[in-house]
């Protein structure tokens, strides 16, 4: 009855008043106290009735209502969603929205994309499994807003980011958003601050779900969809970015970077490319975030093909260690651009170690050459170069694919940078750190024990340098600290069974160190006491083990 | 009791996106007094987040952290045990026992908690007890291979510490403890 008599009667009572005031007000009598039910049966009626209404009257906050409401009648329970398909409610709001942004040429752009908001709210209530619905929506909303300049109306663009977040919500899964094919169109319209803003909560979607992209595909329309993180849009770089947010932004790609991945590698070596196509366009600011997770991630590519040859006969096999480690000299070069040389020097010897253990000699070199360069030309700064050089000794002791000329090469190289490094006892701890260069515990690891013996005595030597260069300036001796570090280390190749390093030797030690602490000239040191203190029960403790280590300790005499 | 929770090596966002999931849930602030960090956050998001578990945050710096303003080393006295702290790249060889007990010697300290490794590790030797937490991300490590997410929970009574280690197998959070005892005499001179 309401269906024949009733509505039809009451819209023309609200058409042929011709007063706007009253016409909205009778509009949402109607839908607020009649069913649901009623308004999905009469939904062709009722909306026929929009376009006669006075052209001032806000029709779109009518509609949006009406959506709303059918929106939330759809929640309520799911047995009523089959009558919405069986009235074509989809169908009925999508061409009356049109309609009413047709006639009301002069609504304002907010007006029109609430109203899809709501429409797209409806239909990821009602017909969530219909992408096409819902692209549709998007792409109504692209038409509308196409031969406009980018939006400027803060309103409007709220609008927007609630419009491309929506399906991010309902689906929590950015596979699905990326297959919508207006999704990219919509946010093409948003100017530059709010295009970052939608890519941040579409990256914060992916995390929160810990959603795993897997094919290059998909990266790369991932990619397209956040491009303004990528890159500088308009290739005008955004100065007026805070120095903390643009931080967060890019840590929030790198942090991206980890979910892309694929268990096959030939596609994840297709996703390694594509991001890396990518990154490479972000330019020198964003190279630092972007370049490092997208190593680790080839890193372990390489790990996982470790073993495995590549190079079977009549099969081509793109993804290899060797094609892989190419790809990532290029891409630890790229840091050259920002220029970050202590970032790239630990790439290239994380490289280094992982050529190593592929085997592959000669990538394993060209690695340790590019750190090098970088150490020789790039590192400045003395407490950096303490810490490099120490990287470069500690991946080089490692290190068990080498040659002996090549070995002896970067040996070299790194005990002669040791020696000159700006301060004494940096150059101390340094040197001694190299005697390990020569003695790798390993079955088949090199055992120099002159070679060892040599590094400690310059240890040693230099040490003596320090002090005697604290008695010239200070007028006191140092601390005796280097030469107890540096007795350490004798004992700890005593131990091996280094034949250079004798108890005689090492009873030497004990005495000088002895002698430099009683001496008036040094000044105390409680944590030198309590190191020497400690060593020498270390020893006793050594001693009283009986045993072959007793054996060896026995002809030390300490008091 | 007092309880020191030990982590490091993160390698957020370089190697690792966030900590686990599991870890994220058991971490709640209020619970611990105390928090040590081997290093390799590395951006301030995650000091900030170890902050708001703890005020008492102590963290040595790791060859890839942001701030490079960390100490390279950090000892302090927890009860009756003095700990020492240190990322670990500085120690050669990476790893080896016997380098770290020589660190151990010059900071003079009962525990040592070190990383680098990316490998959890509680050994004792004559001169005390060395810690490793291992990765709390399980981050890639050139040094260890299969790196499970780990980290450490100390339990300090008096002379006692147990030391609980997690890690994360196979998605199950496994626990395992470890007693440790300090001999009133340990630091007496000969």
């Amino acid at each position: 009855m309401y269906k024949e008599t009733v509505l039809p009667r009451i819209l023309e009572q609200v058409v042929n008043c011709k007063d706007d005031i009253a016409q909205h007000y009778l509009m949402d009598c109607i839908i607020q106290v009649f069913p649901d039910e009623y308004h999905l049966q009469t939904l062709e009626t009722l909306l026929s009735a929009f376009p006669q209404l006075q052209p001032t009257v806000d029709i779109k906050t009518v509609l949006s209502q009406l959506m709303d409401r059918l929106s939330n009648y759809a929640a309520s329970s799911a047995e009523v969603l089959p009558e919405f398909l069986q009235v074509e409610a989809f169908a009925k709001l999508s061409s009356a929205i049109g309609k009413v942004i047709e006639a009301q040429v002069d609504m304002p752009i907010v007006g029109a994309i609430t109203l899809y908001v709501s429409l797209l709210t409806f239909t990821l209530r009602v017909h969530p499994d219909r992408l096409d619905y819902v692209d549709q929506v998007l792409g109504a909303c692209v038409k509308k807003l196409s031969g406009k300049a980018k939006l400027e109306d803060s309103k409007a663009t709220k609008q927007i980011v609630a419009l491309l977040s929506a399906p991010l919500e309902k689906y929590n899964d950015i596979v699905t958003a990326l297959k919508l094919s207006n999704y990219p169109r919509v946010m093409d319209h948003l100017d530059n601050g709010t295009n970052k803003v939608m890519a941040v909560v579409i990256i914060q979607s992916i995390m929160k779900n810990s959603t795993c992209i897997s094919t290059a595909d998909k990266v790369e329309a991932l990619f397209e969809l956040i491009k303004g993180l990528i890159k500088d849009m308009d290739g005008t770089p955004d100065d007026e970015l805070d120095e903390e947010d643009f931080k967060e932004e890019q840590n929030s790609v790198a942090r991206l970077i980890h979910m892309l991945y694929n268990d096959d590698p030939e596609e994840m070596l297709k996703i390694i490319c594509t991001v890396r196509k990518h990154i490479l366009l972000g330019g020198p600011k964003r190279l630092p975030f972007t370049v490092p997770p997208l190593v680790f991630s080839s890193l372990k590519l390489v790990r996982r093909l470790q073993g495995q040859d590549g190079d079977v006969i009549g099969e081509e096999v793109p993804a290899t260690p060797k094609k892989i480690f190419q790809i990532l000299h290029q891409t630890i070069e790229a840091l050259s651009l920002v220029p970050s040389p202590e970032l790239a020097l630990r790439l290239y010897l994380q490289c280094a170690e992982a050529a190593n253990d592929c085997d592959l000699e000669p990538v394993a070199y060209e690695f340790f050459t590019q750190a090098f360069i970088l150490y020789e030309e790039e590192v400045a700064d003395s407490k950096a170069q303490v810490t490099a050089i120490h990287l470069i000794i500690g991946t080089l002791q490692r290190m068990n694919i080498f040659g002996v000329e090549n070995r002896d090469t970067l040996t070299h190289k790194a005990t002669g940078y040791s020696a000159k490094l700006l301060k004494k006892p940096d150059q101390c701890r340094a040197v001694y750190a190299c005697s390990h260069l020569f003695w790798v515990d390993d079955q088949d690891g090199i055992k120099d024990g002159e070679r060892v013996l040599l590094c400690l005595k310059r240890a040693l030597r230099i040490a003596n340098a320090a002090q005697q260069m604290a008695n010239v300036t200070r007028g006191s001796s140092g601390s005796v600290t280097l030469f107890i570090e540096i007795l350490n280390k004798y004992l700890y190749f005593f131990e091996k069974g280094n034949p250079q390093i004798t108890s005689s030797v090492i009873q030497g030690l004990i005495e000088l160190i002895n002698t430099e602490m009683q001496s008036d000239n040094t000044t105390s040191d409680p944590s030198a006491d309590a190191f020497f203190a400690s060593t020498l029960r270390y020893i006793q403790f050594q001693k009283q083990k009986g045993g072959a280590m007793g054996e060896k300790y026995e002809p030390i005499k300490i008091n | 009791m007092v309880l020191v929770l030990a982590l490091g090596d993160l390698h957020i966002p370089h190697r690792a996106p966030d900590l686990p999931a599991k870890f994220k849930s058991m971490l709640v602030p209020g619970k611990i007094q105390h928090i040590i960090c081997t290093g390799n956050l590395c951006i301030k998001e995650v000091h900030d987040y170890l902050k708001s578990l703890c005020p008492d945050l102590h963290v040595t710096r790791g060859e890839y952290d942001e701030d490079t303003r960390y100490p390279e080393t950090k000892t302090l006295t927890i009860g009756q045990f003095k700990l020492g702290l240190c990322h670990g790249h500085q120690i050669i060889p990476w790893g080896d026992l016997d380098s770290l007990a020589m660190l151990q010697r010059q900071l003079d300290v009962d525990i040592l908690v070190t990383g680098h490794t990316h490998q959890f590790k509680a050994y004792k030797h004559e001169g005390g007890v060395v810690i490793n937490p291992g990765s709390a991300t399980g981050a890639y490590s050139s040094i260890t291979y299969d790196v499970n997410p780990s980290f450490v929970l100390m339990d300090i009574d008096s002379l006692r510490v147990v030391v609980y280690v997690y890690e994360l197998i196979d998605g199950e959070v496994k626990v395992d403890k470890i007693d440790f005892k300090k001999t009133a005499t340990a630091n007496a001179s000969q």
